[in-house]
């Protein structure tokens, strides 16, 4: 029996594994065709012209990814202190379960949401189609609440309760000891919480899809449309052939490789916050 | 000694102390004019607080307020058809997909976790490689199963774009999840239990099936319904792996679409808008009974 529970535990290497092999042999391959350099650092996307240029894209997943951080992240922190520090015992409990409901609300209803909500207003109170790069943001922005102020939260409280005490002896209100001692403290919980903020933002599709426009030119304006790199490898995969699907398959490795950079600095940042401790 | 203290005391002079000791609202909004910073981020974490939740509910009832009136018998008809968008068929693929991905993801998770707490050298470089790897699996973005999926179980293994596919994609997806809860519940398992199981001459793996995993029931149970959320909501990874047929297949190699699936090619093709948030209403009753479960499970643990 311990040679079953061995190969079951080797399952998510295997995983990890076949992902890799499969991913970059499918993809590589496209991008010395074009031109690693071509294909990175080109300004045009024009399958049926074999141009290939995916900066557009990473330039877009960038930005929107930084609106969202912009947004959420302020929200959601001091959600967190007030969750971990303000909160009501009482009303604690259905709070926490709200979080959750919102962390499980499939990406699908968020665009959805988005689609029937978000763009119209957007059309409304700054002209142009409202499928934009700033609809794209404000939802990306909601979508990473429940997130980073799981994690957040959790940093919060994990700060020992000597530091409070210690700041409100010292004769400072209860917010300067919140927000300059105790939170300083939980830096490198918080920063990994933003961090994984990050990662869903960046690999959201279906939502950023439905609100954002998905036109594959250089991001122009809050206003105008733009396509992600997710956008563009599902917008396109239905119907590609040839080299074109192999340069959505190569859009993917890169945003597989984008990934991989922000959980290995989410493992540095954890190994950090448990050496704080 | 709390109690006698307090039964003895003057209860006129305990009350006054109890004042003396907690702050009014009134006290605090007096701090807060001598202190206008404190008051500031006071407001500010009040404000962010009930941005969230305001957020949260509001989203929930705008897409059950659209969707609600839409949802009628026509839309639970058998079949599928271009003027009658049926969701049925949807509905079950679903579920077969859940029950097939679960029936695969669960055992293996399981006695991944069982490897890892019962069997394991904590700290060998086997475990390491193994958290590692789940640890990255659980950072991968949907899409690139999706594309993992199309290229392995699709293209490379001939099964087409099937149920089995993506069901097989959605085991990936899911299987961290279910690893994480499981070691939990099996680590918080007291050691004790263990010991006495072996003391009475049980062997191991008698301990571990019989003693071990009943008392971890709830905490894998919570994570397996967390993974059922997961593959009910879940569309880029399904997209080009089970495919958008709105049918139920004759078999596991056919292909069909799920609910979330069907929301979205509806919300794009854009001709059945309606029918569109009347699948978003469905598909937020699942979410929130599923939350509701595993809410039960987590307060049936607490309680031990």
């Amino acid at each position: 029996m311990k040679g079953v529970f061995l190969i079951a535990a080797c399952a998510s290497v295997l995983a990890v594994f076949l992902i890799c092999v499969f991913l970059f042999a499918n993809g590589l391959p496209a991008m010395g065709k074009i031109g690693p350099l071509k294909f990175l650092f080109g300004t045009e996307w024009r399958p049926t012209n074999d141009k290939f240029g995916i900066l557009p894209m990473i330039v877009a997943s960038i930005y929107v990814t930084a609106g969202a951080i912009l947004i959420g992240v302020p929200i959601a922190l001091f959600t967190s202190v007030f969750m971990a520090r303000y909160c009501p015992k009482k009303i604690y409990k259905p709070l926490k379960s709200g979080i959750e409901l919102m962390a499980g609300v499939p990406s699908i209803v968020y665009g959805y949401f988005g689609l029937v909500l978000l763009v119209p207003l957007i059309r409304q109170l700054f002209g142009g189609t409202g499928s934009s790069m700033l609809a794209a943001c404000i939802l990306l922005g909601i979508m990473i609440l429940p997130t980073i102020i799981g994690v957040t939260e959790s940093a919060v409280r994990s700060v020992p309760e000597s530091y409070y005490e210690g700041s409100l002896a010292l004769g400072a209100t209860k917010e300067r000891s919140i927000f300059f001692v105790m939170l300083p403290a939980a830096k490198s919980g918080i920063l990994a919480g933003v961090v994984l903020g990050i990662g869903r933002a960046i690999g959201e599709t279906m939502a950023v899809i439905m609100v954002a426009g998905n036109q594959p030119r250089m991001p122009k304006g809050l206003l105008q449309g733009v396509r992600t790199m997710t956008a563009n490898i599902v917008t396109e995969m239905g119907y590609a052939s040839g080299l074109h699907r192999e340069a959505l398959i190569a859009t993917g490795v890169v945003l597989f490789v984008f990934i991989l950079i922000i959980n290995l600095s989410l493992s540095l940042l954890n190994r950090r916050a448990e050496n704080a401790n | 000694m709390q109690t006698n203290v307090s039964v003895t005391a003057d209860p006129a002079a305990e009350t006054t102390m109890k004042k003396r000791n907690t702050l009014t609202i009134g006290d605090q909004l007096k701090s807060y004019a001598k202190h206008p910073g404190a008051g500031v981020l006071a407001f500010l974490t009040l404000l962010g607080a009930v941005t969230t939740f305001a957020l949260l509910f509001f989203l929930i009832g705008y897409v059950l307020v659209k969707g609600i009136p839409y949802l009628n018998a026509s839309l639970f008809s058998f079949t599928y058809t271009s003027e009658n968008v049926s969701l049925l068929p949807s509905l079950i693929n679903t579920l077969i997909m859940t029950l097939v991905s679960l029936v695969i993801a669960a055992p293996v998770g399981i006695f991944a976790a069982i490897f890892l707490v019962e069997y394991a050298k904590k700290g060998s470089r086997f475990v390491k490689l193994i958290r590692i790897t789940a640890e990255t699996l659980s950072g991968i973005p949907s899409i690139v199963y999706g594309l993992f999926g199309m290229l392995f179980f699709v293209t490379a293994l001939h099964w087409g774009m099937s149920l089995l596919s993506g069901a097989l994609t959605m085991v990936i997806m899911v299987l961290p999840l279910i690893m994480r809860t499981a070691e939990e519940a099996l680590k918080s398992v007291p050691d004790s239990y263990r010991e006495a199981s072996f003391g009475l001459g049980a062997g191991k793996l008698r301990t571990i099936f019989t003693i071990v995993l009943p008392s971890a029931v709830p905490g894998i149970l919570a994570g397996v319904i967390l993974a059922i959320g997961r593959v009910v909501g879940e569309t880029a990874a399904l997209l080009y792996t089970s495919g958008t047929v709105a049918a139920v297949p004759n078999s596991l190699m056919g292909s069909g679409r799920t609910l979330a699936l069907h929301m979205y090619v509806l919300s794009s093709e854009g001709l059945h808008v309606n029918q569109a948030s009347a699948t978003a209403v469905v598909i937020l009753a699942f979410v929130l009974v599923i939350n509701g479960l595993s809410g039960l499970v987590a307060r049936k643990i607490a309680k031990g």
